[in-house]
């Protein structure tokens, strides 16, 4: 009896499965293409920002967004390294909808040796009835490239 | 600088971040000196976004830099209501170690319909933040 290797799909959810935080907020993966990675974020009462309107609150889709960002620098990477957030620019257009969980696509559209550049946009349904948009920095390998003889290596 | 439109306490702000359910799923506190308001996230493992090094989650920073911003401009405007956020923009500056984290804003501008806002995330030392935050909110109306 053979076992199938894990497919993608799971190997992203995995990563989420071991990030607490992803985790506690009920992210879940839904689709990947090269360089492009497309989550969810629950709806949950107490995700909620706003107890009149029952909106979710901004920084769940920050997280969602960040997340899913950093997924898509993975995904474009040869070679699994670290990631950490350099900067995040997000621009908040509308609320969600009350009571559906929101979507985000990420697409990391530039790596280089150190950073890798990405967009994200979080909806319901439509990407073009965006929720809200992002625009991020990752640097790649976040030990700082302080490995072993980096600073020998000629600069570009 | 024109004082705040009535004296808040710290229990009323508290109050108002509790009337948020992701606030307290979140898990953040404030306290109120004189006008400085700094907002708590103490440490938990839920927070941790690389369990590595470990280090928080981005989205664990960021939400905290934004609660402090939306926080601060709710204290200083004495509105009823807490601003809505337009945009913001997140410097991460070193990672997030699993201890305390802090978070103060100044609003550098209030305009009749928008503030914008910068804020600060710190652990061990003020002067050493470790992320910070600049954006934009809108105001509503009374």
């Amino acid at each position: 009896m053979t076992t199938d290797p894990p497919s993608l799909g799971e190997i992203v959810q995995a990563m989420i499965d071991a990030t607490p935080y992803a985790r506690a907020l009920g992210l879940s993966f839904v689709s990947f293409a090269p360089a492009r990675v497309r989550m969810r974020a629950p709806y949950r009462p107490e995700l909620v920002g706003d107890p009149e309107s029952g909106v979710i609150a901004g920084p769940v889709i920050t997280a969602l967004l960040d997340h899913v960002c950093g997924a898509a620098v993975m995904s474009a990477m040869p070679v699994r390294q670290s990631v950490a957030t350099l900067d995040l620019r997000i621009d908040y257009m509308r609320p969600a909808a009350v009571g559906r969980g929101v979507l985000a696509e990420a697409h990391c559209y530039k790596v280089t040796r150190s950073v890798a550049f990405v967009r994200a946009v979080a909806f319901e349904d439509d990407p073009e009835d965006p929720v809200a948009n992002a625009t991020a920095a990752f640097m790649i390998a976040s030990d700082g490239g302080r490995r072993p003889g980096a600073n020998l290596k000629p600069s570009r | 600088m024109s004082a705040p439109a009535a004296p808040v306490d710290e229990a009323a702000l508290r109050a108002r971040l509790a009337a948020v359910p992701f606030a307290r799923f979140f898990g953040v506190d404030l306290e109120l000196r004189g006008d400085e308001l700094t907002l708590v996230l103490p440490y938990r493992d839920a927070l941790v976004g690389n369990p590595v090094l470990p280090a928080l989650h981005g989205g664990v920073v960021g939400a905290l830099l934004e609660f402090a911003a939306v926080m601060t401009v709710g204290l200083r405007l004495g509105q009823a209501q807490l601003p809505k956020t337009i945009d913001i923009n997140i410097d991460y500056l070193r990672s997030g170690r699993p201890t305390a984290t802090f978070a103060r804003a100044i609003v550098t501008r209030q305009g009749r319909r928008i503030a914008s806002v910068s804020a600060e995330a710190w652990q061990f030392e003020r002067a050493d933040p470790i992320a910070a935050l600049h954006g934009h909110f809108l105001l509503t109306p009374e």
